[in-house]
């Protein structure tokens, strides 16, 4: 076959595709899921966000639509050096468009360089430093499910004023948690509170015995846990050991998922409190689309990071129909912004001028077993942030973005 | 309130205290990674594969057969030991003529097979596995609270211990197991099945590997990659102790706990590397680690 006829058909074929066949670039639209596929946060984000992206390919009905959407998946390893150079990959090689999901916040300020320089589009739900929507803010990404702040911000007001006074912080020593502890810190001290004390222990940490003995002699009232994943289910599963929680102190969980509640069994994790924006068991709409989910994931219930991919992936859809392209990235992104964005996950919503997807946050209690009456009936909600100051207002993070 | 450097004295001895429980996690594990080398001159990198094995041979014992954790303090060693001897026919026995390096990336695959496949079928988050009731709660010591179960760890594979070191430094057929090291064809010419005994030695490893998998259930989180983490510190408790060395890295995995524990107080950042650390400074006095002699 000539060169000119095998041109001929791919010219016929774009056609035939009806759907903006010039802007799409090279036709297709790759959406890149990019988290730890295999270690730490392979369970909250990992595999179950894979499932959660193609969801959302379907639901917004891209085949009928003559869209031709391909998802690809990559293991940064929660390594940011890792995590770089896929994106370079991605973008460069396999004309990726969108990276979403990315877990581990060092490695979310890597990936969003490159986004930036590349003029791509990145879209973080799982990954949870507040940096990304403040002073490292660009016109390519935009921050989805949750932050540092918004926890911070649900948590430490709630226990402050239930008389949880006097902190200590166990914090993992990198980037997502001194950002956790910095703006958790500052909630604490702006609701009247002290902090005693912190140390930062390596990440991942198996033995958190020796730290939360510091924990112990700081007679500190609120005990919080600055990190995520295995480490704070063995901070919490060693802290019932040591009598923690039987001596007066209490844990803070910063940020729980709920397979870390999962994992750890509701004896010892009843009565935490701990801030989501999501929930299976909210409303209808959360109940249905966390039933499908669980069909298409050996029956877990989907964690708020990869409902959060569900509700990113669609929205980003929507934003690349309305633009009828899927390129320049910051051309997307301002379309994403302009849109407002409605799915079943969080229900209606908006993305602000710094990048920062806002919805309603959740303040949860973990049931105590006698409560629970079945596999995954973990929480019951304590209170309802209001979308409007769930997050850091837009003036105070600092984003250059916001004039 | 007296202080050492800062740090009140009250908050140091439990740090010891610490130290030295999570020393005793070493100790078990750096033994049996001591006794195969030694023994078989096979350096295990599926050690702590075995070691979550182990962890999660015990919490199906409870949740599917409802064996508490004493059954599995017996069975799971048993159970995961057998499966040692089933590597050690099929796969192990080929290598030993061959470069420690064969062995080294044989059971480093297979470590990677194991903890893969409990990946999948578990997930990473890991499982629960309760306390037993007869060792659930703790004493206040005056200057830390020690939980019941912890000072069990201590205590348990301090015995063990011994009584491993015991078996092959003195008992008769400890001395068949040493001489089967120096000379094989010897000791085989005196009537000895010599490749049996060593059969049976690495399934002895992988069940201490397993043991201290079943201690560490109930306080560490029971998951896939429990061994990975561990494996690398273990390896640098018997490179310290000196490769082979049964009484070096029982002393070793002892002292670094206390090491580490110390490291967590005054700076807890580098606890992770600082047996890495001690692990230089010896290789550049004593090449042939603490205990170790050159050969």
């Amino acid at each position: 076959m000539s060169i000119r006829r095998g041109m001929g058909i791919a010219a016929a074929l774009a056609l035939s595709a009806g759907f903006a066949h010039a802007q799409i670039s090279d036709g297709v639209i790759k959406i890149g899921v990019m988290n730890d596929q295999s270690g730490t946060y392979a369970d909250l984000a990992g595999p179950g966000s894979v499932v959660a992206a193609r969801m959302a390919v379907e639901d917004f009905g891209a085949a009928k639509k003559g869209m031709k959407v391909e998802i690809l998946v990559a293991d940064h390893q929660n390594k940011p050096e890792v995590g770089s150079s896929i994106a370079r990959q991605w973008f460069d090689v396999d004309k990726v468009d969108v990276i979403v999901d990315v877990p581990t916040s060092s490695v979310v300020l890597a990936v969003n360089q490159i986004a930036r320089e590349k003029n791509k589009v990145l879209i973080v739900s799982t990954g949870a430093t507040s940096d990304l929507y403040g002073k490292a803010c660009t016109p390519n990404s935009l921050h989805w499910t949750y932050d540092t702040w918004s926890l911070g911000n649900g948590t430490g007001t709630a226990v402050v004023k239930t008389g949880g006074d006097t902190w200590f912080f166990l914090t993992a020593d990198y980037a997502f948690g001194h950002a956790l502890e910095r703006d958790t810190e500052a909630v604490v001290l702006k609701s009247g509170g002290k902090v005693l004390g912190k140390v930062r222990h390596p990440f991942p940490s198996a033995d958190m015995s020796s730290f939360l003995l510091q924990a112990q002699s700081s007679k500190a009232k609120i005990i919080g846990l600055a990190n995520a994943g295995a480490d704070t289910i063995n901070a919490l599963k060693q802290g019932a050991e040591f009598g923690i929680v039987k001596g007066g102190q209490q844990f803070a969980g910063l940020l729980v998922f709920l397979t870390d509640v999962h994992s750890l069994g509701l004896n010892i994790a009843q009565g935490l409190f701990l801030t989501e924006s999501f929930y299976w068991d909210l409303n209808d709409q959360t109940r249905g689309f966390s039933m499908r989910f669980a069909k298409l994931h050996k029956g877990a219930m989907p964690t708020m990071g990869q409902a959060g991919v569900y509700s990113a992936v669609l929205h980003y859809l929507k934003a690349v129909e309305a633009l009828k392209s899927d390129a320049p990235g910051d051309k997307v992104v301002a379309k994403m912004k302009e849109l407002p964005t409605d799915d079943p996950v969080f229900g209606k919503g908006r993305v602000r001028v710094d990048g920062r997807k806002i919805h309603d946050m959740y303040l949860f209690e973990v049931n105590k077993p006698s409560e629970s009456k079945g596999p995954w009936d973990y929480y019951k909600l304590r209170g309802t942030i209001p979308a409007e100051q769930a997050f850091r207002p837009e003036k105070d993070g600092g984003c250059p973005l916001v004039k | 309130m007296s202080e050492i450097f800062g740090i009140p004295t009250q908050a140091l001895f439990g740090q010891l205290m610490i130290g030295l429980i999570n020393g005793s996690f070493y100790a078990l594990l750096s033994l049996g990674l001591a006794v195969i080398f030694g023994l078989l001159n096979i350096i295990n990198f599926t050690h702590g594969a075995q070691y979550m094995m182990g962890a999660f041979c015990a919490w199906f014992l409870l949740n599917k057969l409802g064996l508490n954790y004493w059954w599995a303090l017996i069975l799971s060693p048993i159970i995961v030991g057998a499966t040692g001897v089933v590597i050690e026919r099929l796969m192990l026995r080929w290598l030993y003529k061959l470069d420690h390096l064969y062995g080294l990336l044989l059971t480093f695959g297979l470590a990677l097979i194991i903890q893969g496949l409990f990946r999948q079928e578990f997930g990473s988050t890991g499982l629960p596995y309760a306390m037993p009731k007869a060792l659930e709660g703790g004493q206040n010591l005056g200057f830390m609270y020690l939980p019941i179960y912890r000072a069990w760890v201590v205590v348990f594979s301090l015995a063990v211990c011994v009584a491993t070191w015991f078996m092959i430094e003195k008992t008769k057929l400890g001395s068949y197991l040493r001489a089967a090291t120096e000379n094989p064809q010897l000791v085989q010419a005196f009537g000895i099945n010599v490749p049996r005994m060593i059969t049976i030695t690495y399934g002895f490893g992988v069940g201490l590997a397993a043991l201290a998998g079943v201690m560490a259930a109930p306080i560490y989180s029971v998951n896939p990659l429990m061994g990975e983490h561990l494996i690398i510190v273990v390896f640098a408790v018997v490179v310290i102790g000196g490769m082979g060395s049964i009484m070096g890295s029982i002393v070793t995995g002892f002292a670094l706990g206390l090491v580490e524990g110390l490291t967590k107080v005054f700076y807890p950042e580098a606890s992770n590397t600082v047996i890495f650390i001690v692990m230089a400074i010896v290789l550049m006095i004593r090449p042939s680690g603490l205990f170790g002699t050159q050969k």
